[in-house]
């Protein structure tokens, strides 16, 4: 049985002037532990899907099971990342990461504890009492992290979580996320734009085409790349082959639009 | 390297010398401008190039001024109107918030009373005061809902759309955590809006002060607005006068006030 699976799943978006279809027969599953990324371009219903997913958004058709159970938000079974921290600016850091414990209910000595050691794991040492405009954009994204897993989702979403920082900085990111998912057995889904950190993050790629919405292609990657870390994938002689078939299926769905 | 160090701190100096230069000019030319204000005005009077029974003269609304502190008229009346503003000023605040919350948890509420807050907010809303001092009677609690009812529809509008404007994307974050509405409000919507909030309160300083003056003029028995009222039926510009000069003191005073509650508020 699979850990997640999203069955048949429709969506549109009404306005009075239109009704604008955003996902069209989305089937997939996802197993435990797994690391799957939604590639495509913009405008594909990759973030409608994880707002579906997530239970944010009723989808118009279909269902989303985790392990055989409708989702629920209540519960926290999921955890969201966005492009952006969105970290309350007037919290400080560790009102920010204890926020999803409380709203919970699970805020006790042990959570609390099991937060602190975590924001230490990630490298944040001493910033408890900091606000969050006094530390760094990866800073930042590193402290929302903590904040998404210190409640112990069952299923993680990323939705373009890098976009926001400059290279370096996203490198980092990308190995140190990597290695705590992989450490704490995490299952997540990445949403993102960009081929290369889809390949060097990810065990398995749907690619999306797009208006409307639809899964396009599968690519799993090879075992030789999936025990690498991002940035060592990075440098493996078999990245640059996927990155080009899956570029040119880029490019053949996008023929004509530029 | 250390003759340039001793320059950028001679440069620094130099700038530091040329903002308190500034400083005292605009200062010398503010206290100018007062005073050629007032001189001229005396002159004027006294020249009767101005009609002095309308137009009075400094000196005697100063002396004026000596004579209801002595009586204890003056702190009387400047009680009454300081007491009327600052309730009102408090009430209309709290209310208008309310409002502003009660819109916001209910999108269909808000669709519902948006014609309404359109017409209410647009109404010259001193037009009511007769009605309210007849509902109410005469006496503070009629000139404090005076000055309520004048701000309450405008900060419920104001704080209601920074409200609106907060990013969707804390939300979001809340609701990923099973956040319910009350919250979201408590977590997100209200601190996000802290800074508008306090803003409105500056507006609502003024508007406040106009709320009450016009229940005062109707109600005439107390109070600034009461004075100039009677001022004006006796043909005594001189208390008119006096009393304008007071309500603008003391308006001032309450904004700056407000300013600074702002400035601290705001920086931590």
């Amino acid at each position: 049985m699979s850990f997640l699976k999203v069955q048949d799943i429709h969506h549109t978006y009404f306005t009075k002037a239109s009704a604008t279809t955003a996902l069209s027969e989305i089937s997939l599953t996802v197993e435990e532990g797994e690391l799957v990324s939604f590639l495509g371009p913009s405008g594909c219903g990759k973030t409608t899907l994880l707002s579906i997913i997530s239970s944010l958004l009723k989808p118009t058709l279909g269902t989303v099971l985790l392990e055989n159970k409708p989702i629920s938000t209540s519960k926290n079974e999921i955890g969201y990342m966005l492009q952006q921290d969105y970290l309350f600016p007037w919290k400080t850091i560790e009102e920010n990461i204890l926020l999803g414990l409380k709203l919970s209910k699970q805020l006790n000595e042990k959570t609390k504890t099991a937060a602190y050691s975590l924001l230490n794991q990630i490298g944040l040492v001493g910033v408890e009492k900091q606000l969050p405009k006094q530390l760094s954009g990866g800073m930042r994204q590193r402290v929302a992290l903590v904040r998404t897993l210190a409640t112990e989702p069952k299923l993680l979403m990323l939705d373009e979580p890098f976009s926001a920082l400059d290279y370096q900085t996203k490198l980092k990111l990308e190995d140190l996320v990597s290695k705590t998912l992989s450490e704490f057995g995490k299952t997540a889904i990445l949403v993102t734009h960009d081929i290369g950190e889809a390949i060097a993050m990810s065990d398995r790629i749907f690619l999306f085409s797009a208006k409307p919405g639809r899964i396009y292609k599968t690519f799993e990657m090879p075992e030789e790349l999936r025990k690498l870390s991002p940035f060592e994938s990075r440098n493996h002689e078999a990245f640059q082959n996927i990155f080009q078939t899956i570029w040119k299926e880029l490019e053949s769905l996008e023929t004509g639009k530029i | 390297m250390k003759q340039e160090k001793y320059k950028v701190e001679l440069l620094h100096k130099n700038y530091i010398h040329s903002l308190k230069n500034e400083k005292r000019w605009v200062r010398f030319y503010q206290i100018i401008i007062f005073l050629l204000i007032f001189s001229s005005w005396e002159f004027l009077s006294r020249m009767q190039w101005i009609d002095p029974l309308i137009f009075s003269s400094p000196s005697k609304i100063w002396s004026l001024c000596l004579d209801k502190i002595q009586d204890g008229s003056l702190l009387t009346n400047l009680g009454a109107t300081l007491m009327e503003t600052i309730v009102g000023f408090i009430i209309s605040t709290i209310l208008g918030v309310l409002i502003a919350a009660l819109l916001w948890w209910s999108p269909l509420v808000s669709k519902i009373l948006d014609p309404y807050l359109v017409i209410f907010n647009a109404m010259p809303k001193v037009a009511l005061g007769p009605v309210i001092i007849v509902a109410l009677s005469p006496g503070y609690t009629s000139i404090i809902a005076n000055g309520v009812i004048i701000s309450v529809i405008i900060t419920a509008l104001v704080v209601y759309t920074s409200f609106k404007e907060v990013d969707p994307n804390y939300l979001k974050v809340l609701q990923t955590f099973g956040a319910t509405r009350f919250e979201c409000f408590k977590e997100a919507i209200m601190p996000a809006s802290f800074p508008t909030i306090i803003s409105t309160l500056k507006v609502n300083v003024g508007l406040s002060w106009v709320g009450v003056i016009v229940g005062e003029f109707l109600v005439s028995t107390k109070g600034l607005g009461y004075m100039i009222i009677y001022g004006f039926q006796v043909f005594n510009f001189t208390l008119v006068f006096l009393s304008l000069l007071v309500i603008a003191l003391f308006a001032t005073i309450m904004y700056q006030l407000v300013d600074l509650l702002e400035k601290k508020l705001i920086k931590e």
